[in-house]
Order: structure tokens, then sequence, then C-alpha cells
């Protein structure tokens, strides 16, 4: 790396995350918490100790698919902000065919299976703000956040309604057996999806800078009436660019369930949707720079919740952090284009 | 089980939906002064939730509701300095600065909640009302429309002030000429920036109100993202209601309804589980998207922030 990429690599994404780590760590001394002590549990317990770093590392695997879904949506100017419903729907499916499928059907057969189930309920359930967008024109902010509320709810009727698992007492999802979930790297706790959410973030990124659609989805979202004006078939690449996106966040929500969680309980909400927006503005979205935002944001999360149990500083500090970073991004943002005009 | 039609149960709906519909009602004509101005505010959410904040801490710690609206919409507008700042004189992108809001106001506002009231839990009173002389004995209307707290009057009435404004006033052409043809103000000798500074300060201010009402009144304590997305359908309202200050009225008294539904069939003892009229008002936004959505005429330069020189 070059001093000026160096310097560049400084101001775009360490200036933002320091800032916000020490306007953040002013607000927790406020609050009357410690913040050296808060950052070096979270440190501590998301990086440094075995377990910690296993845990950060599985934790990237649904935010980096998310990413990767986020990724394919801005580049073609499309505000898909609906992730939350998008990846819960598909978590809760996924969690309702797995666990029936896992007694009939071979395990090679049953994981492709659940994968597909989950990309394709999370597709759906973005068509009808992306036909809104398409054939109306509706602001897709707007219509994606509406369905990402209604489709959190709808997730929880059908946790407790149709796929409830009569034999536990709280309302929840059949459980998948333990040796039916993705299998983990020897000697590790880390499953192997982490690995498809990498190859996700950069299939993505090759797919937006080296092939045709790619260009056309970038051409829709730098200058939608210039994509019109080639004639680019507008509405069908914005149907196209929504289903990928819902589709790779529908991922997230498969690999959640067949990785980690098993089964899923009513009122089950991680709301990763809008806490992966700022990781890849930070990494400019850049396939390879969002894997680093993505690994380091995992890691303030795990580490985050053992040290909401440790130092009494609850996990909804992560928002403050996350929203920090977005307007310092912004900020540093503005001063490069200054400089930019000179 | 009361039936759904006694006169006792229309009048806990009808006084739910208005309870509901005030704040949806005070954000939605902020979000619709930014929006004619050419700001799209997406951190309303976040505003309201601030303003939630303050103004159920200050209203918990002096007895007075008035103080807790005070504080509320201050705290609304000092949200808003934020966005003034940065997307206004900055020309900063509006949608990213606004999601760092609505994020800034969750996680701050749990945080608060968590240092500040997670040990006691501390509750209001119900607030006091000024009844209408006549009105207030209706049966089933007088409780929903005659005998509230005066901020639901000022609310109600807030509309047709807007309106006039709007119509009648230079600041209300200057506002819409900020978000059809910033340039032509610009011409005209009137400052861009400081047209939609002023824009997204009020609207800062009226969803805090918001935020506070939902609070203090309506719920008569905090509770981490309460708002639960009521910031959102009132950006929906600003949008449909096509710059007419009365549409946001109309549409706030039914999404209202939706909202109240949601309770009111709770207490009836329906046995529909609370998830599915949950559901409710936010099927019905995107029921309405579906059919009036394209209707939804919104200013040339919305969400494009103004440069002298470029266009």
């Amino acid at each position: 790396m070059g001093s000026r990429a160096l310097a560049a690599f400084g101001l775009r994404f360490l200036l933002p995350v320091l800032a916000a780590l020490v306007v953040g760590g002013l607000l927790l001394l406020a609050f009357g918490a410690d913040p050296i002590g808060y950052y070096a549990t979270v440190v501590e317990r998301g990086l440094l100790s075995p377990i910690g770093l296993q845990a950060s590392v599985t934790r990237s695997a649904p935010l980096l698919l998310i990413a990767a879904g986020l990724i394919v949506a801005f580049r073609a100017g499309l505000w898909n902000l609906g992730a939350d419903g998008q990846f819960l729907l598909a978590a809760v499916f996924v969690a309702a065919v797995a666990p029936p499928l896992a007694g009939r059907v071979p395990h090679w057969l049953m994981l492709p299976a659940a994968f597909a189930v989950g990309a394709a309920v999370a597709a759906l359930w973005s068509l009808v703000p992306a036909l809104l967008k398409a054939l109306e024109g509706v602001n897709e902010i707007v219509s994606t956040l509406m369905a990402s509320f209604l489709g959190v709810s709808l997730a929880n009727v059908l946790i407790k309604l149709p796929f409830n698992d009569p034999t536990t007492t709280v309302p929840q999802t059949a459980t998948l057996a333990v040796d039916q979930r993705l299998a983990r790297f020897p000697g590790t706790t880390v499953h192997w999806g982490v690995l498809l959410g990498l190859v996700a973030v950069i299939a993505v990124h090759l797919l937006l800078e080296r092939t045709a659609f790619g260009l056309r989805l970038r051409v829709l979202g730098e200058n939608p009436r210039a994509a019109r004006h080639v004639g680019l078939p507008v509405r069908r690449l914005t149907v196209a660019a929504f289903a990928l996106s819902a589709g790779l966040i529908g991922l997230a929500g498969a690999v959640e369930v067949l990785g980690v969680q098993g089964s899923l309980r009513a009122d089950w909400n991680p709301a990763y949707g809008l806490l992966v927006v700022p990781l890849v503005f930070l990494a400019r979205l850049n396939g390879w720079a969002t894997i680093a935002t993505v690994l380091f944001f995992a890691v303030l999360m795990i580490g985050g919740e053992s040290a909401a149990r440790r130092t009494g500083v609850p996990t909804y500090y992560l928002l403050v952090q996350v929203a920090l970073m977005l307007l310092a991004f912004a900020a540093v943002r503005a001063v490069e284009a200054r400089r930019g005009r000179g | 089980m009361e039936g759904l039609a006694s006169p006792a149960f229309l009048a806990a709906l009808l006084a739910g939906m208005v309870t509901a519909a005030v704040p949806l009602l005070l954000a939605g004509l902020g979000e619709q002064i930014s929006e004619k101005a050419g700001v799209l505010n997406i951190g309303l959410e976040g505003m309201m939730l601030f303003g939630a904040y303050a103004g159920f801490w200050t209203a918990w710690q002096s007895g007075s509701f008035a103080l807790g609206f005070a504080a509320g919409a201050a705290a609304g507008v000092a949200t808003a300095l934020v966005m003034a700042l940065l997307c206004v004189r900055l020309a900063l992108d509006q949608i990213v600065v606004g999601i760092g809001l609505t994020l800034a106001g969750e996680g701050a506002t749990a945080l608060l909640h968590h240092f500040q009231l997670s040990r006691s839990y501390p509750r209001l009173e119900a607030v006091a009302t000024w009844p209408v002389p006549g009105l207030a004995d209706l049966p089933v209307l007088g409780r929903a429309f005659f005998d509230r707290s005066p901020l639901v009057y000022l609310a109600v009435l807030l509309p047709f002030a807007i309106l006039l404004v709007f119509r009648r006033l230079q600041f209300g052409l200057n506002l819409q000429a900020a978000g059809d043809r910033p340039a032509a103000l610009d011409a005209a000798g009137v400052s861009v920036t400081a047209t939609r500074t002023a824009a997204v300060l009020l609207t800062g201010g009226l969803a805090g109100l918001g935020g506070a009402y939902l609070s203090t009144v309506g719920a008569g304590l905090f509770v981490p993202f309460m708002t639960n997305g009521a910031g959102f359908i009132a950006i929906v309202l600003a949008m449909l209601a096509r710059g007419r200050p009365l549409n946001v009225l109309w549409g706030a008294l039914l999404f209202g309804l939706c909202l109240a539904l949601t309770t009111a069939v709770q207490v009836a003892g329906l046995a529909v589980p609370t998830d599915v009229v949950q559901m409710l008002p936010f099927a019905a936004v995107l029921v309405v998207l579906v059919l009036f959505g394209r209707r939804a005429g919104l200013p040339a330069a919305l969400g494009r922030p103004y440069r002298r020189g470029e266009e």
C-alpha cells in the first residue's frame, strides 16, 4: 500500500470509526459508565479470547450475506431498507421446512433446499416494493420499511400458529437436530456459512464490477434517466435487483437458522438490517472493504454482548456506535467532495 | 365480552383513534414542510424518539405536561439542527444522514432509558383535559373529540394554519420554491439554505412534539423503540398528501384508527393474536401505496442538495 493509499484508508475508514468510538466513549462517561473498561472488555471478549473470536467470525456469516444484498440494491440506486422483514420471514420458513425435511431426504439435499426456500421467501417478500417502484414509481424507502414491519409481525404469527412446535411450552418452531446443522470447521465453533457469506460478498463485487448485468445495474443506480435513454429495461432490472438483494438477505436468515439457532422463538428479531447499512457505506459499497467493516463490527457486537453482562452497558450502545460511524462517514465524504471540487 | 357495536366500545375506539392520530399528524405535517422545501427527512423516527424521551423525562421531573411538550419539541429541534447542518449546509446525502439519526434516536433513548428509568419505571398520571362545554357530554363522540388535552385541539387546528402559511405567506411560497425550483428562489434573492434550514427545524420541532405527546399522554411512560414505525408512517402520510396539510389530517385519523383497533380488539377480548392485529397499520399503508402510490406528488428537487451554480 503506498502512502497516499494509506492516507486515503485512514481518512475514509479509520477517521469515522475513531470519531465514533471517541464520541461514544464520551457519552458512556456522561452516563457514569467507564468507557476504557467497556472497550477493553469488548476487545478482550470479542477478539482476543478464542471463544469470542470464533463467535465473532460466526456472527459475521449473516452480516456478510445481508451486506451483499444491500450492496446489490444500493449500487442499483434502490434503497432496500426492508432487510429485517426479509431476513426474519426467510428464517421462519427455513426453520419450518428444515426439521421435517431432515428426516426424509439426505443431508446434502436438505441444506440446498432449505437455502433455496430462504432465498425464495425473501425475494417474494420484496416483490411488492419492487413492483411498486418499477411500475408506479413509488418511493421504495417507505414501501420496504412498511413491508419490513409487516414481515416481522407476520413472522411472529407464523411461529405462534402454523409453524408452532406443539411439544414445547414456549411458542417456537421445531428444532433442527444438531447433526443436521451446518458443519463446523474442525476444532472450532465456526460453521461453513461464514464461507458462504465471504463468497457472496466477493461474487456480488465481481458481478457488479466485471459483468454486463452489473454494469447495467450501476448505470441504473447512477443515472436512471440515462439508463432509460440508452434503452435498458429499467423495470425488469429494478425487479431483478430487488429479488437478488432480498434473496441474499434471505440466505442470511437461512444461515442463522441452519448454522446457529436450529429453531426460532417468537419475538426473536436481531434487527441486523439497519445495522449493516452503515457498514456497507463505510466500505463505499466495495466488497473487499465490506468484509473488513463487517468483521470489525462482528467483534464489536460479540464483545458488546459480553460487555453488557459484565459492565452493565446495554447492547443498545451498538446502535449509537453505528449511528455515529454513519454520521462521521457522511462528514468525511463531504470533506472529500469539497477537496475534489477544490 | 362487549359487543363490537356497543357505544362504550365505539367511544373507546374513537378516543384511541384521536390519541394515536395526534403524533402521526404532528410528525406528518412536519415532514410535509420539509418535503415542500425539498428535504426528505428519513430521520423523523429518531426525532420522534428524542422528543418522546425528553418530553417524558421533563414531564416526570417537573410534573408539568406543558414543560414536557416544550422539551419534546426542543429535543426534536436539536436533532433537526444536526440534519440541517449536515444535509442543508454541507449538502450531505439526506437518506444516509436520516438513517443515522434514526439509529441514533433508537440507541440513545434506549440507553437513556436503561440508565435513568429502568430501575424505577416511572409512570405519569392521565393528562388534565379541557372539556368543551356542551359538546364534551355527547354520547360516543364527546370523549373522543371534545374532552381532550389542549395540545389535541391545537394539533387539529395546525393543518389549517399551515394551509394558510403555504397559500398566503411569503414564507410558504419560499418553501415551495426551495423544493421545486431552488435556483429560481436563489435568483430571486432569497437564501435556499436559510429557507430549507427553517423547514428542517420546524419538522424537528413538530416531530419532537408528536413524540412527546406519544410518551406523555398516549402511553404515560417511556419504552425503548416506542414509536415502532410511527415516524415512517408519518413520512408515507406526507408523501401521499401531495403537499396538502388537510390530507395529512385525514390520513392521520385513518391510520390512527388502524392503530387504535390494535388495542381495542385486545381490550374487547377477541381471540386474535396481538401480532395479527399489529400488522394492520402497516398492511393498510401498503394497500394505500398500491392504490394511490402513483399519485404521490413530490417536489422536483426533493432529496437533492442545493449548490449554487449546479443544476
